[in-house]
């Protein structure tokens, strides 16, 4: 089985900072992969390098078999739209509506509409995260859990291969936080879409992964399913989950 | 105290700054003519640019003229020249005065708006969210905007001239019983295609120059919401201390071309 996403021995500095010291993953067709790890430990600068808002220094990056620094902007941008992307501070467009946030993405690749028109594409997407009610509102009148099912609304609009997550509970009270993950499962039903989740919340780790890799030092430190490592006697590791 | 590293990275920090401009400049260019081009934006910031400011134009031209005809008459009267204030305040107006305060007003409020804007897209992750969804952010935001300011800001130059040379009347109609049909037609004998053209040109390049330095300071912002209000305030400096570089050249090759 082919893997959706390819990594081999990914290295990236910033000056004499070595964040990513040959790092690799395999991540294949609807699995939620865990990567968990201290902060500063490059799991951000990780899912940049994904989706190439950082270029990394060397090593083999291949997403859906396209090597990721070498495409062109048209190319990649083709492929982000396989690839979604939901960031921390869900990054909602503050001066559109939730309407126009969904919209804005669908617009400008009218490949992705398949033959639906954009109000039913929009108005079942926020069906699927629950919040239909909100079409017209501004993303200020929204809590931070609605703001994150939004901004995951978005991202799912393109109907992408491969989610992207950027610490989906951070922030968030432990019941808002349940609803999250709850919803990420939901999605990956619906959508047969795979994950690749960055977080600190281990609660979360537990019910969503199917696998995790523990990110130290830059590389991939230890990796197994949840019951796995829970189980593991290197204090390291131990420490994730005391 | 040894200062020469300081003269060093402040030296070195302008000319990579410059070369920064340069490049974003460039790449205006590029996407500019590429296609999708984002109509709908480009009219919206159009809209917004011109909106945001017309009060404020209309404000600083009405004050401009009155000041101006209220400062220069007793002068003009020593001379017994007074019949000339129209003619007078016409050409400083239109040729000079007009288009550089109402450019440098513009810079404040429109240069300031866009480079905080930006910066605080930036800074949330609205401009990455934009890229990784495919889309491109400097098309949108960027292009659009600095069309907007190119085209409406001489719009606004002649809006402001245009109540500037109102206000004069307004003073001289009150001092000197002038009417306004020959205020205007003394107004209008003096200027020639040599003072309009020119002063009309220059103004889309104060457009050009405060839509891309705002842009530039807002979309290469960092560190945070401090690097917001820093790339609002030095958009403002940058752009107002260009719009004097601009209209020194502009008065050269004006110079050549017209004779003034």
């Amino acid at each position: 089985m082919e893997p959706l996403i390819h990594i081999e021995n990914l290295h990236k500095s910033f000056g004499d900072l070595n964040v990513l010291n040959g790092f690799s993953l395999d991540l294949f067709g609807e699995e939620n992969l865990v990567i968990v790890g201290r902060s500063g430990s490059g799991k951000s600068v990780l899912l940049k390098c994904i989706v190439r808002l950082l270029i990394p220094d060397s090593g083999v990056l291949e997403v859906l078999g396209e090597p990721v620094p070498e495409l062109n902007q048209y190319e990649m941008d083709q492929l982000r739209t396989e690839v979604g992307f939901l960031f921390q501070g869900s990054a909602l467009y503050d001066s559109m509506t939730v309407r126009e946030n969904l919209e804005f993405p669908l617009r400008r690749h009218p490949e992705k509409m398949k033959g639906h028109d954009v109000e039913t594409l929009i108005v079942n997407t926020l069906k699927s995260v629950g919040l239909a009610h909100t079409l017209e509102m501004m993303p200020e009148e929204l809590s931070g859990g609605m703001q994150r099912r939004i901004a995951l609304a978005r991202t799912l609009i393109l109907r992408p291969r491969v989610i992207l997550y950027d610490e989906p509970t951070s922030g968030l009270d432990p019941i808002t936080a349940k609803e999250i993950i709850e919803l990420m499962l939901q999605i990956q039903k619906e959508y047969h879409t795979a994950s690749l989740i960055i977080t600190h919340d281990m609660d979360c780790a537990r019910v969503i992964s199917n696998r995790m890799i523990i990110l130290i030092d830059g590389t991939n430190y230890a990796q197994g399913t949840y019951a796995e490592l829970s189980k593991s006697t290197d204090p390291r590791v131990q420490a994730f989950f005391k | 105290m040894d200062t020469t590293y300081f003269r060093g990275s402040a030296v070195k920090r302008y000319f990579r700054e410059t070369g920064e401009v340069w490049l974003f400049a460039r790449r205006f260019f590029r996407e500019a003519v590429r296609r999708p081009f984002e109509w709908k934006e480009l009219l919206n910031q159009c809209f917004i640019v011109g909106n945001q400011s017309l009060f404020l134009v209309a404000m600083t031209g009405l004050i401009m003229g009155l000041v101006l005809t209220l400062q220069t008459r007793p002068t003009m009267e020593d001379f017994g020249a007074e019949a000339y204030m129209p003619a007078m305040v016409g050409v400083s107006i239109i040729r000079e005065i007009g288009p550089v305060i109402i450019a440098l007003i513009c810079a404040g409020k429109i240069g300031s708006s866009i480079g905080a804007e930006l910066g605080s897209m930036k800074v949330t992750e609205q401009i990455a969210a934009m890229e990784v969804s495919g889309t491109n952010p400097f098309k949108y935001l960027v292009v659009t905007r600095i069309l907007a300011t190119t085209l409406m800001v001489p719009l606004l130059v002649i809006f402001g001239d245009t109540i500037a040379l109102f206000g004069s009347f307004l003073v001289e109609h009150a001092k000197g019983e002038v009417s306004f049909r020959l205020f205007f037609n003394k107004v209008f004998h003096q200027l020639s295609f040599g003072d309009l053209i020119p002063a009309t040109a220059k103004t889309f390049f104060f457009g050009f120059a405060i839509g891309l330095i705002g842009c530039y300071k807002g979309y290469t912002s960092k560190k945070g919401t401090a690097g917001v209000g820093r790339a609002a305030n030095t958009a403002v400096v940058v752009a107002s201390m260009l719009l004097f570089v601009l209209d020194f050249i502009a008065v050269l090759v004006a110079d050549i071309f017209f004779d003034l």
